[in-house]
């Protein structure tokens, strides 16, 4: 047993809904208990879709229990197709199902349905939504497609297949669109597009393409391995998040199509690059940020901020076991140590070690950084209703890049902003209390604690409010008691503006450990200033 | 036909679990009273764990941790929304294969479990561990985990344990079998002891009003659940019981096994409502009806008034009910005589007859009331009679409005105060508010 209060992910069964809800002319009927239907409104209200998901369930009662259970699956079964009419069926079971042991695979093949029927092995208690899409189209496309018969026609424009969108999937709608794009101007066919879209005989139909487009690792990985095999399909290892990424599998593609693309790549790569070079962005310069979500929104946002922003990664981490391996060598390669990790309360204890400036995530890591006071962006499900939005909003291609530049930057305090507050701390609308004033709407509450008082500075810690809302400060005293600080040196740890202020104490105190500094005063915070400005 | 057809109550099968209520032969004649029919098929509502989402915050030092599925944890963040990040009280302790595969001793686990937990949390002062359907069908007995554990940590935490899977409890029964837990621990009153016992969480704001009529009708009333665990009220022969919701059937009996009376009248929806509600207790205790009138009626005019603005929106719009929280009948009530509101059918999820008695006996002849539910089946006969607004659930609500119907949800029945007097006019604004939105909407 774990104890847990939030989980990244939900469990498999959820992640077969992303791929049955992302197609069309598909019906799921999942054998489950009252209450499972919970599941619904992930669609109808996170992501707005305006018609129910695709899905049946058996909502058994505890006084079906018994031999009853296996007749409602049928049941359930026979009235969906009939009501449907789908063109395949999927059958499972959700996790208490899984302990009934009734086997929805072969109570559907016993009611000799017209169409095909796929059933689908979930372990429920091992595995969780990511794997479950995956797994749930690996078995579509295992059952449904075929190798093309005869290879391209001489002359034949090259084609490629897109797989990995899904329901619920973070902004897979306008990466879909940018990837089609980029496919138009490269001059390759879309051959099929899966799961988003996609119907049975598109699923069959797979085999078809040159090769494929992967834009989800996680989703369409496996997939993308089984058609290698079976249909001798390469398939893309890049994903185009940021502009290195994309313009590198701009040539990816065309070197799997045989086209040419310099003339893509020479078109430019959207505003980022310039953006990025402005001397607006100067003061972005070493910003420390970690990162954390999926592994491949991980890895992709930690290349983009050191690569085409030029902050400091001091932190990378994924929940996504399934590609961990990735994860790490992406660490590796910023000389850090992958989190991976699906417990928040390690994530939480590793972003208040780094008290980074800026921390990119996922709703949860929001939730993180907003009690610690600290900047955010979220660049990974999961994520609420706000980011499913109505407005074009891609994380791929190079318009997704213009995208993550604003993502990135807008949280953080502006540059003038930010030397106004070294300079006019007692501002009384610049200072530690304030918000960043172009967020003010978004923060009825102020940002961050209040400081102590100036008149009465503690040298014991300060209690992390515990009310709701209340916020907590990063630059908390650590938790070894032999640290000491002089009432003076608190009191001139506050004159350093606060998004600097958790760097100059966690500098301070390691200056003062090293050398047996006992208490610190206001010297100590100077001598250790001019030590690591070396 | 097969087996989700609309079945007579005589054709029920026996009660299996904690959700039933007793089966009671139908107590209304036809064309006498609104027609009850039962309904059996898919069922698109929550579970009981759901009410751990108000029960958590209704007393203050009690901690949730349900034993269950990663499906039971992502269901509470799902449906807690950012709450969850506001030092929650509740966590999931997730089954795992180890535990399933007899490698890990299932109790032990959940023994290290609560040792983390309350290490990490002092300040509860009371556990539940709540069933789910996972933990119900591998047999896990949390309720003598919660004997083993409760040894364990008194005096400083008491340990509970109730249901709140799906297969038994639906929604709002979560919060019935939490409060039925609860009722073994209660003190036992003196037999003398004459007192009101208000049952059913209710608003903070709520409880506060009701507790000063109560005060100034000279009842000596408390409330249960109570707001912190060791505020437990008394209970005894002289306990006579309000029932402030309408799924409170576990709890109900439970009381009246420790000698509770029950009161029976209509729900306080409602200017009528509240004031048959507290009528109720005003005759049990004796009560001069002049001091009854005296106290009420300035509410009453204030709430009447209010009221009269939204009549003018909802008067003979037609509504339809899916079935979630069992309010709906109480509801109906309250929109179909105060407002002016035609009924198409009102969903329940469980019907418990006899709580139920004077909210029948207050709904017009011939309404189709339907107990359960065949979600397909009543979308068919909701699209068919294209009500003016229809309660449902979060699953339906943006699929029905975008096939044009005006849609209530649910849930915020249950998140909005809107017992007795002062909340009447929120209560029909929460189904006023989505007919104005159209109306408004010009895109």
């Amino acid at each position: 047993m774990k104890l847990t209060v939030w989980t990244y992910e939900a469990p498999p069964h959820v992640g077969a809904m992303r791929v049955a809800t992302a197609m069309e002319g598909v019906h799921y009927v999942l054998h489950a208990p009252q209450g499972d239907t919970y599941a619904d409104l992930l669609f109808t209200m996170i992501e707005r879709r305006d018609q129910r998901p695709p899905v049946t369930y058996t909502t058994f009662q505890a006084r079906d229990l018994g031999a009853d259970t296996a007749e409602i699956f049928k049941e359930a079964a026979r009235e969906a197709y009939e009501r449907f009419d789908p063109d395949l069926m999927l059958v499972g079971a959700s996790c208490t199902a899984e302990l009934i042991q009734d086997d929805p695979g072969g109570l559907a093949k016993a009611l000799n349905l017209p169409v095909p029927v796929v059933p689908l092995e979930l372990p429920s208690y091992q595995r969780k939504e990511n794997w479950g899409a995956a797994e749930t189209f690996l078995q579509l496309v295992r059952a449904l497609a075929r190798p093309r018969a005869e290879p391209r026609a001489e002359g034949a424009q090259p084609s490629c297949n897109i797989l990995g969108p899904t329901a619920l999937g973070f902004r897979h709608r306008d990466d879909l669109e940018e990837i089609r794009r980029l496919m138009a101007r490269i001059g390759v066919r879309v051959n099929a597009v899966a799961p988003l879209t996609a119907r049975a005989h598109d699923i069959a139909r797979l085999g078809e393409a040159d090769f494929n487009v992967v834009m989800y690792p996680e989703i369409a990985g496996p997939v993308a391995r089984h058609l290698e095999r079976a249909c001798r399909q390469p398939f893309t290892k890049t994903v185009p998040i940021g502009v290195n990424a994309t313009r590198a599998f701009v040539e990816e593609v065309g070197a799997l199509a045989g086209l040419d693309v310099a003339d893509v790549l020479a078109e430019g790569a959207g505003r980022l690059p310039w953006w990025s070079r402005s001397v607006d962005s100067n003061y972005l310069t070493g910003k420390r940020v970690f990162v954390f979500g999926d592994a491949t929104h991980a890895i992709a946002a930690a290349r983009v901020a050191s690569e085409e922003l030029g902050f400091e990664v001091v932190g990378l981490g994924t929940y996504s076991r399934e590609l961990a391996r990735e994860v790490r060598a992406a660490a590796e390669g910023l000389g850090l140590e992958a989190l991976i990790t699906d417990d928040h309360l390690e994530v939480e204890d590793a972003i208040t070690a780094l008290a980074p400036e800026l921390v990119l995530g996922t709703q949860m890591e929001r939730h993180i950084a907003k009690r610690l006071g600290v900047a955010c962006a979220v660049i990974s499900a999961p994520v609420h209703v706000q980011d499913f939005p109505a407005r074009y909003s891609p994380q791929m291609g190079f318009e997704g890049a213009n995208v993550l530049f604003d993502t990135f930057v807008h949280p953080l305090v502006m540059g003038l902003e930010e030397h106004l507050l070294s300079m006019f701390r007692e501002d009384f609308e610049f200072n530690d209390g304030a918000v960043p004033s172009h967020l003010a709407s978004e923060h009825a509450a102020p940002r961050r604690e209040a400081a102590p008082a100036p008149a009465e500075p503690t040298s014991g810690p300060e209690p992390a409010p515990a009310a709701d809302g209340g916020v907590a400060v990063l630059e908390r005293p650590a938790a070894d008691a032999d640290l000491r600080w002089t009432a003076e040196a608190e009191k001139e740890l506050l004159k350093i503006p606060f998004f600097v202020r958790g760097k100059a104490r966690r500098n301070t105190e390691r200056f003062a450990r090293e050398r047996g500094v006992a208490p610190i005063t206001v010297e100590t915070i100077y001598d250790a200033k001019a030590h690591f400005s070396r | 036909m097969n087996r989700h057809v609309v079945v007579d109550e005589t054709r029920r099968p026996a009660p299996a679990g904690c959700a039933d209520v007793p089966s009671v032969p139908p107590t209304v004649a036809p064309g006498t009273g609104p027609a009850v029919r039962t309904e059996r098929g898919q069922r698109e509502v929550f579970c009981g764990l759901t009410g751990i989402i108000w029960m958590h915050r209704k007393i203050q030092d009690a901690f949730f941790l349900i034993v269950g599925s990663r499906t039971c944890a992502h269901l509470m963040q799902s449906a807690a929304g950012v709450m969850i990040f506001a030092e929650p009280r509740f966590a999931t302790a997730i089954i795992d294969d180890r535990d399933l595969a007899g490698i890990a001793d299932a109790n032990d686990e959940l023994d290290t479990c609560v040792e983390r937990l309350l290490s990490r949390r002092p300040d509860i002062k009371m556990l539940f561990l709540v069933g789910s359907c996972p933990s119900e069908v591998i047999k896990l007995d949390l309720s003598r985990a919660a004997q083993r554990l409760s040894a364990r940590f008194l005096p400083d935490v008491r340990v509970l344990s109730y249901s709140g899977s799906g297969i038994e409890t639906t929604f709002t029964q979560g919060e019935d079998t939490c409060l039925a837990s609860l009722v073994p621990t209660l003190p036992q009153a003196a037999p003398e002891a004459q007192q009101l016992l208000v049952v059913g969480a209710l608003a903070d704001v709520v409880e506060d009003q009701f507790a000063r009529i109560f005060a100034a009708l000279g009842i000596p009333a408390r409330f249960l659940p109570m707001r912190r665990a060791n505020e437990l009220p008394p209970v005894g022969e002289g306990t006579r019981m309000l029932l402030a919701q309408p799924f409170l059937a576990e709890t109900a009996r439970a009381l009246e096994a420790r000698g509770a009376t029950h009161l029976g009248a209509p729900f306080p929806l409602g200017v009528e409502g509240t004031t048959a509600w507290l009528q109720a207790a005003a005759d049990a205790f004796g009560v001069d009806p002049a001091a009854l009138e005296r106290v009420t009626a300035p509410m009453a005019a204030r709430a009447r008034a209010a009221l009269e603005r939204q009549r003018e929106r909802l008067s003979g719009k037609r509504i339809f009910f899916f079935p979630d929280s069992q309010l709906e009948l109480p509801i109906a009530r309250f929109l179909h005589r105060e407002l002016g509101m035609e009924l198409v059918e009102v969903g329940t999820p469980f019907l418990h007859r006899q709580h139920l008695a004077a909210e029948l006996a207050l709904l017009p002849d011939g309404v189709a009331i339907v107990e359960g539910q065949h979600v397909d089946r009543q979308l068919d006969r909701c699209r068919a009679a294209a009500p003016d607004i229809t309660v449902c659930g979060l699953g339906l609500a943006n699929p029905l409005e975008a096939e044009g119907l005006a849609t209530k949800w649910s849930i915020e029945l249950l998140f909005t105060p809107i017992h007795g007097y002062d909340q009447a006019a929120d209560l029909s604004g929460l189904f006023a508010r989505p007919l104005v939105r159209r109306e408004k909407l010009k895109v």
